[in-house]
């Protein structure tokens, strides 16, 4: 009994982590592709954002610089996305996968010429990372059984890019459906012209959902190379990008199902890498391929409407040319 | 479809825009091997020299060609129908495990004379049926192809990781690779063939699936402007609405465009496993698929610029491991950076250049008589 509380335990950590990235990425896409503005390239901007912020961490020693670091290129190219696709019109998804491969080469070609470790960084002392964080009194109710115990081994002793990730869920909740920005936000990905109509700039409204998508990218890239791991390793996000994609989708564009889907595979990526070669009786030996695939497979049978359907915003991938 | 852009002559539009676009995306790599203090002429020079200044150079080159061709013609008819197809990735590598298992299963059985045929159809057939799904979807279910293509090259990827590990692997070794193909499992390198007239050539891995692959170009042109299936393709791709009102089976035609597209995107397979690397193993595809888009932007989604385009991304790809073998801090993922820059520039960039040369066109033409009724 105590051996499965224990092995609870670990797992559900172990999904905080790994689902942490993907809730900042859906979150993230959650505003662009509400705003109409499809966004494959969350993987690329957090791959940029990690290689950033883990160059600048290990050569200032400093993670708030490196975060901004991060934060800084994923906007960069949260903004050229913006620029090809509101300014000048430019297929959406053209647009992303460039921006995917363009990261995937730069990283590797600008770290091999900086570092000259392959595509790595220099690992990082543990004054440039964000390192786990004992929440107040967590010591103290340690002993406390259950609600003690949860308290200080569940809640408490992450780092604090894991906390950001969890408290933007109901703030970009609130801000989609309970500020006007957000009401702004969900028309214009839905009818754009009833927007313009109404004298507010289409195009404006865009690029800050683009902004704001940069952003949480950079946060979720900065998590992965200075918080969760002591350095950027090339090519570190591994499709983690497009598993918040697939997220987002099956979340059905929405935040809280959304978390929930986060949730859900970072728990099969921590079930898998602990299935490992191990033998499950009744069932023999389970390919990790295919808890691997699970998520993708999910999102196919979800698009394919055999579990409810999911709706994309209506004006998603069209860009906005006013009539003149 | 940006207006302003229809008042210009063709010869801008087709031929000056997409040769600037490029120019840019060079320009940009240019600088960026400024930025880690290399000399970007003199990168050029090596990988110029790398791509065409020798034989194995040249073998290379055709060699990486020949798998842009097949994933830039799948992109173009995709495109065609209006679909952007960018499961090339996984489709490629469903259609190298076609090839495989045929091979392995047939190697010891059947003459090369049978085998390739077969092998080709294998191809053809895996790939397309990894497309089916998503064209399924796509048509009759109204999932977008984007997002179930993207999801399926994941898919693909632990699958074969997963047969390559616990089924296909030959026991006793640790690599995830099947055994060797029987040499009746292989297709003939072109410098076997230029043998056999007496021609010598350095050994490359350019085989005849190069050949292949020419035909595959003459075969989509003829497909697509020739026949009346392409029209129905492209009257699709310009208004699924009016080919329904004209009476076109659009849900059918898009199926059978993404299957033509997987089909293409499978015989990477037959190049990389059946000729050159004569067993089945993991990552062949090595990001392919995803260049065959940058080829198919390039080359405007005709066989000829497919033609055009595959040879510059081949040299790119030769020249690249050239440059990165001749100058340590320049590594082989440049190349992969100009590949993003391209689709950058000439996709999704394509037309940020045209309000400009439109006026600069406009103060060049200004001056002159236009004649009555063609004004715009």
């Amino acid at each position: 009994m105590e051996d499965a509380f224990v092995f609870a335990i670990l797992t559900v950590n172990a999904t905080v982590r790994v689902a942490t990235p993907l809730i900042l990425c859906a979150m993230a896409g959650l505003f662009s592709e509400r705003s109409g503005v499809i966004d494959i390239s969350l993987e690329g901007k957090m791959l940029s954002a990690a290689f950033i912020a883990g160059s600048v961490a290990a050569i200032t020693g400093s993670a708030w610089l490196g975060l901004a670091g991060g934060i800084a290129t994923a906007m960069c190219l949260a903004l050229l996305h913006g620029y090809a696709c509101i300014t000048h019109n430019g297929n959406q998804v053209v647009s992303g996968l460039a921006i995917n491969i363009l990261a995937s080469g730069l990283t590797v070609v600008l770290g091999i010429a900086w570092f000259h470790r392959g595509g790595d960084t220099p690992s990082l002392e543990a004054t440039a990372r964000f390192m786990p964080i004992t929440l107040p009194v967590a010591r103290a109710v340690a002993d406390v059984p259950l609600i003690g115990t949860l308290y200080s081994r569940l809640v408490s002793g992450h780092n604090l890019l894991v906390y950001v990730a969890f408290l933007a869920v109901p703030l970009v909740w609130w801000v989609v459906y309970r500020t006007r920005f957000g009401l702004r936000l969900r028309a214009v990905g839905e009818n754009p012209k009833a927007v313009d109509t109404a004298g507010i700039s289409v195009t404006w409204l865009r690029y800050r959902a683009v902004m704001i998508c940069g952003v949480l990218t950079g946060i979720a890239g900065t998590y992965l190379s200075i918080a969760h791991n002591a350095g950027f390793a090339r090519e570190m996000t591994a499709g983690q990008g497009y598993i918040a994609l697939a997220a987002l989708i099956f979340g059905k564009w929405r935040p809280g199902p959304a978390f929930g889907a986060c949730l859900m595979f970072g728990l099969l990526d921590a079930i898998a890498i602990r299935l490992q070669g191990v033998h499950v009786p009744g069932i023999g030996e389970v390919p990790v391929q295919f808890i691997q695939a699970l998520p993708y497979v999910l999102t196919v049978v979800l698009l394919a409407g055999f579990i409810g359907k999911a709706v994309a915003p209506k004006a998603i991938g069209v860009p906005y040319v006013k009539d003149t | 479809m940006k207006s302003g852009g229809q008042e210009l002559p063709r010869w801008i539009d087709i031929g000056l825009i997409p040769i600037l676009n490029i120019c840019m995306a060079l320009l940009v790599s240019g600088l960026i091997i400024l930025a880690i203090g290399e000399d970007p002429l003199e990168a050029v020079a090596i990988m110029v020299r790398g791509a065409f200044g020798y034989e194995e150079g040249i073998g290379y080159t055709l060699y990486y060609a020949t798998n842009f061709i097949f994933t830039g013609l799948a992109v173009s008819v995709a495109f065609h129908a209006g679909l952007f197809n960018i499961g090339g990735e996984g489709q490629a590598y469903i259609g190298g495990l076609g090839v495989g298992l045929v091979i392995l299963a047939f190697d010891s059985l059947l003459p090369i004379a049978i085998l390739a045929p077969l092998g080709i159809l294998a191809a053809a057939v895996f790939g397309a049926a990894w497309a089916a799904v998503p064209a399924y979807l796509q048509a009759y279910r109204g999932s977008h192809v984007v997002i179930t293509t993207i999801m399926f090259n994941f898919i693909a990827s632990a699958l074969m990781v997963y047969l390559l590990v616990n089924v296909l692997i030959k026991p006793g070794q640790m690599s995830p690779e099947s055994r060797e193909f029987l040499p009746s499992g292989q297709l003939p390198f072109m410098h076997e063939m230029l043998a056999w007239f007496g021609i010598p050539f350095a050994p490359t891995p350019m085989n005849i699936t190069l050949i292949w692959a020419l035909i595959c170009c003459v075969g989509v042109w003829a497909y697509i402007w020739r026949s009346r299936w392409g029209y129905e393709l492209r009257t699709v791709g310009h208004s699924e609405a009016a080919a329904a009102y004209a009476g076109i089976r659009t849900r059918r035609v898009i199926v059978v465009a993404m299957c033509i597209s997987g089909g293409l995107a499978g015989f990477v397979g037959l190049n990389e496993i059946m000729g050159v690397q004569h067993r089945l193993l993991i990552n062949f595809t090595a990001g392919y698929g995803f260049t065959g888009i940058a080829v198919s932007l390039m080359g405007r989604n005709h066989p000829f610029g497919v033609v055009m385009a595959s040879l510059l991304f081949g040299a790119l790809y030769q020249g690249g491991a050239e440059l990165a073998f001749d100058v340590p801090t320049i590594s082989r993922e440049l190349v992969v950076t100009i590949q993003g820059l391209v689709i950058l520039f000439s996709g999704a960039l394509a037309y940020m250049s045209t309000p400009w040369i439109t006026r600069v066109y406009r103060a060049l033409t200004a001056g002159r008589v236009v004649p009555a009724g063609s004004e715009a």
